[in-house]
C-alpha cells in the first residue's frame, strides 16, 4: 500500500493511512529522499498515527528516512506515535535516536516552522 | 476445559506475513479481552519474531493460541523455523545486541515484551520461540 505525500508549502506531509510492509516502508523512504530535491522541500512530517506496531524494521526504516532526508537538505519530524506503541518501543530498546518527533501534525508544522526558520536566519 | 477461541498458525515467508502474523495475534487479544497495551505488546513481540525467521530462516510458521492455567487466560506464541539455528544463544539474549545497528535478533527485547519466553536452538533442527502474555 503505497503512502500519498502530499507538497504543502516547503513541507512534504507523507500520512499513513494502514499497516505497512516492510517493502511499503522502504518504498515512502527513498519516494521521500527524491521528492525533497523534486519539490526543494525544506521539510518532511510523517504522520504514524494509525500504526498499531512500530517494530525494530519500522524503527530502523524511519531513522533511515530522516537521516537520509537531512542529508538532502530537509529536517524531517515523526508525528503521531501512540503511547501504547512508544511503551513497546522503549521496551524493544528502539528509541528512534537523532530523530525528531512531535505529538502530532499541528506540533510536527510548529516545529518544522521552528526549525526552518533558524536555518533561514543563519544564512 | 473448554477452548477459548481458534489457534491460528501463519506460515512465514514474505514481509506480508510479518503483518498477517501480528494482526492475527492482536484479533485474538482483543477476542480475549486483553487490554490494549497488552495487545500492542504481544503484536509487537509477534512481527520481531516473524522478522527474525524470515531475515535467519526464510521460512517458517508462527502458532498464535490461546492458553488457560487455573483462572488464567493468555495466549501463547511459537515461532518455529528449521533454519541454521542460533550460534550463541547467551550472546544473543545479551541486552543491547541487538540495538546496535541492528545485528541481533531483538530477542532480549521480546522477552521484556512477554510474561514469559522460551528459546531452543540448535544448527540441526533450527529455532523455535515460544512466548506467553497472560491476560490482566
Amino acid at each position: 500500500m503505497e503512502v500519498p505525500i502530499l507538497k504543502q508549502g516547503l513541507y512534504l506531509i507523507a500520512s499513513i493511512q494502514a499497516a505497512l510492509s516492510d517493502l511499503d516502508l522502504v518504498h515512502l523512504r527513498d519516494a521521500l529522499a527524491e521528492k525533497v530535491g523534486k519539490f526543494r522541500a525544506r521539510g518532511v512530517i510523517v504522520d504514524v498515527t494509525v500504526l498499531d506496531v512500530m517494530d525494530s524494521f519500522a524503527s530502523r526504516t524511519l531513522r533511515d528516512l530522516a537521516h537520509m532526508t537531512r542529508l538532502r537538505g530537509a529536517e524531517t519530524v515523526i508525528v503521531g506515535i501512540q503511547p501504547e506503541v512508544a511503551f513497546a518501543m522503549v521496551q524493544l530498546g528502539l528509541t528512534l535516536e537523532g530523530v525528531d518527533t512531535a505529538l502530532d501534525l499541528e506540533e510536527g508544522l510548529a516545529f518544522l516552522d521552528k526549525k526552518t526558520k533558524r536555518h533561514a536566519s543563519r544564512g | 476445559m473448554r477452548p477459548v477461541a481458534n489457534e491460528a498458525v501463519v506460515s512465514i515467508n514474505t514481509d506480508a506475513d510479518v503483518v498477517a502474523a501480528r494482526q492475527k495475534g492482536r484479533e485474538l487479544a482483543t477476542e480475549l479481552g486483553f487490554v490494549s497495551t497488552d495487545s500492542t505488546l504481544l503484536a509487537t513481540a509477534i512481527s520481531e519474531l516473524a522478522r527474525n525467521i524470515i531475515r535467519y530462516a526464510k521460512h517458517g510458521e508462527i502458532l498464535i493460541a490461546p492458553v488457560q492455567s487455573g483462572d488464567r487466560v493468555g495466549i501463547t506464541v511459537v515461532a518455529r523455523d528449521k533454519g541454521p539455528g542460533i550460534a550463541n544463544i547467551s550472546l544473543a539474549m545479551q541486552d543491547g545486541f541487538s540495538t546496535s545497528g541492528g545485528l541481533g535478533l531483538g530477542l532480549p527485547g521480546v522477552k521484556r515484551l512477554m510474561d514469559e519466553f522460551h528459546l531452543v536452538s540448535d544448527a540441526n533442527t533450527g529455532t523455535t520461540v515460544t512466548i506467553k502474555k497472560w491476560k490482566r
